[in-house]
């Protein structure tokens, strides 16, 4: 059914016709209206759920592991900070194989505080194990919440569904709520083949000594190899029954003919699909690649999709100081031995607005010879340089500051 | 730098507690039921009661892909004129644009005439919103008001569905009362513009 409203609603409502079991809540910007929408459907009886509030992320997450390993279909949400307070959580989920959903309403990470979207919070989680696919439109955010329940229950892995912060779960769009018996037909009841229970007694995530835990890795690589199919399947059957393109391992835009090739994840494609037509307009060959699925990262595709482009942009909302855009080293990796060129841009940190006009600016600056590598989009020089100025030289070998 | 295809993108200038983001959310929501695309988001920023507060709203025929502030809009509405002598609340507006501002004050009065002077007749609209909010609602919550003068001002909107958006948002006897609100100043504009030329 046809709804115009907040992208948190979308996803509180999808995740209701999931029928989860238990939901974790604990407030943190710019995740929280999805639980409190949540909460507001238990409370009326429109969702039969044990809907528990707790007094902090890791004990969000640490309910969902317990409520997962009983086995009963669980749920949380968490954002920035939260996810980091949760990370030995994150990791036990995974080790575990619960088949936990959890969404990112994906922000900054501090310090200095800020609120406002990026990727730091999913890049600082890549290595936990989780599956993470990132939503480029509401639509998507509603849509790949029905297939994570899916894909988690059938792989017996957690999966984190990246929602861009305000951006998304704030924004007032219009969204496609599929029906209660569709989703009953495409997710079916979960039923675990190991529980907690009293009376037969056992553990999970007991000690694994140097003899095994080499093999229980191997086994979780490779369990996110097979998530590679699992992801596309999910994505092709959620097509045929709800008539959508929602999710799967990355999706092109003009990108078949394309000399450049703009790589992004989540929201901001939008905003450059949008560019890419007033591009193609002016005669420039530019097509788009979004990556929905980071973890697993699907580096067959990404390498046959770009192999024959001339110049690779990747746009990273995330930064490694010290090493670069992590999203960028990754594609770079797919395409070793392969022609492009590959460029790498930081853009959008914090909630900076990644505009068409520094879009154009940006593909620009690209057709030009001397790239800088990472290059940061948008960057403000003067006030860098107002700042560096009254800053003293503590290292004495500086070779720019002119005071040592 | 225009978008390709019919969009319509509106800002909104208030300040935090007149409910600006909810403005937009109703603008979507009517645009919505008229069968239209529709997209509404605040600016994000950490709002606190009083603070100038600035939100959104793209109305299109076709899918809306864009997710950047609007940098152009076809129309602006201002809640609160005080902001006029703090912010450039006509920064980017299109040379056949809207501005619809709550106040007794014409524009030249607040001293923004120099930037809509250019502008089409009809196409710059003041009125006391608070006023009309206050006689209806009992409030001076101007949202309900501004959002019935626009659809009377730039007709992209259909007063009907203006109403059901606010009875969506705002069920019960609060809802009635905002769109007894709107009705009149739909009604308000619509008589000052006929006959009339200008404002």
């Amino acid at each position: 059914m046809l709804k115009q409203i907040e992208g948190s609603q979308g996803v509180a409502a999808a995740v209701a016709l999931c029928r989860p079991d238990v939901i974790c809540a604990y407030p943190i910007t710019p995740q929280t209206h999805i639980v409190e929408d949540l909460s507001a459907l238990v409370k009326a009886g429109k969702l039969r759920s044990e809907y528990i509030n707790v007094e902090s992320e890791f004990a969000a997450l640490s309910v969902a592991i317990g409520a997962s390993a009983a086995g009963v279909r669980s749920y949380t949400a968490t954002s920035s900070q939260g996810l980091l307070f949760m990370a030995e959580a994150v990791y036990n989920a995974s080790g575990m194989e619960l088949p936990i959903v959890m969404t990112l309403g994906n922000r900054a990470i501090g310090a200095p505080i800020n609120i406002w979207n990026d990727h730091s919070d999913a890049i600082a989680m890549r290595g936990a194990g989780w599956i993470m696919l990132f939503a480029e439109t509401n639509q998507e955010a509603a849509d790949l919440h029905i297939q994570a329940f899916r894909i988690a229950e059938v792989l017996r892995c957690p999966v984190m569904i990246c929602v861009d912060g305000f951006v998304l779960t704030h924004a007032n769009d219009r969204i496609d709520i599929p029906m209660q018996d569709e989703v009953d037909a495409f997710l079916p009841t979960f039923s675990s083949d190991q529980t907690l229970d009293p009376a037969h007694p056992c553990s999970v995530g007991a000690m694994v000594g140097p003899e095994a835990f080499t093999e229980v890795r191997y086994l979780a690589h490779i369990k996110q190899q097979t998530a590679l199919l699992e992801i596309t399947r999910i994505a092709d059957e959620f097509y045929n029954t709800f008539q959508r393109h929602s999710g799967g391992l990355v999706r092109e835009y003009r990108l078949k003919d394309a000399e450049v090739v703009v790589v992004s994840m989540g929201s901001v494609t939008g905003t450059i699909k949008e560019t890419i037509d007033e591009e193609r307009a002016a005669g420039h060959s530019i097509g788009s690649l979004n990556i929905v699925s980071f973890r697993p990262f699907p580096a067959e595709s990404i390498r046959e999709m770009l192999k024959k482009a001339r110049t690779v942009i990747v746009i990273d909302r995330a930064i490694e100081p010290g090493d670069g855009g992590p999203v960028f080293q990754q594609v770079q990796h797919a395409l070793i031995g392969e022609a492009p060129k590959v460029c790498s841009v930081i853009a959008g940190l914090g909630g900076r607005a990644v505009t068409r006009p520094a879009l154009h600016r940006l593909f620009e600056y690209m057709r030009s010879d001397a790239v800088e590598s990472p290059y940061f989009l948008d960057l403000n020089t003067q006030a860098l340089s107002n700042f560096l100025s009254t800053q003293r030289c503590r290292s004495g070998c500086c070779h720019s500051c002119g005071s040592c | 730098m225009p978008i390709k295809g019919c969009m319509f993108q509106i800002r909104i200038h208030g300040r935090g507690g007149q409910g600006v983001v909810t403005a937009a959310d109703l603008f979507a929501v009517a645009a919505f039921l008229e069968g239209k695309h529709a997209q509404a988001f605040p600016s994000f920023g950490s709002e606190r009661m009083g603070a100038p507060v600035v939100a959104f709203c793209r109305i299109s025929s076709t899918e809306i892909r864009l997710r950047e502030p609007v940098l152009e809009p076809d129309a602006l509405i201002i809640q609160d004129p005080t902001l006029c002598a703090s912010v450039d609340v006509c920064e980017g507006l299109s040379q056949n644009g809207y501005i619809l501002i709550n106040s007794k004050k014409s524009p030249k009065e607040l001293g923004i005439n120099d930037r809509v002077r250019n502008l089409p007749p009809k196409h710059v609209l003041y009125l006391d919103a608070a006023a009309i909010a206050t006689e209806h609602v009992g409030r001076p919550i101007p949202n309900a008001v501004l959002l019935g003068a626009f659809a009377a001002q730039t007709e992209i909107l259909q007063l009907e569905n203006v109403k059901s958006a606010i009875l969506t948002k705002f069920p019960g006897s609060m809802g009635e009362k905002n769109v007894a609100a709107a009705t009149a100043a739909f009604e308000s504009v619509q008589q000052r513009f006929q006959g009339a030329d200008s404002c």
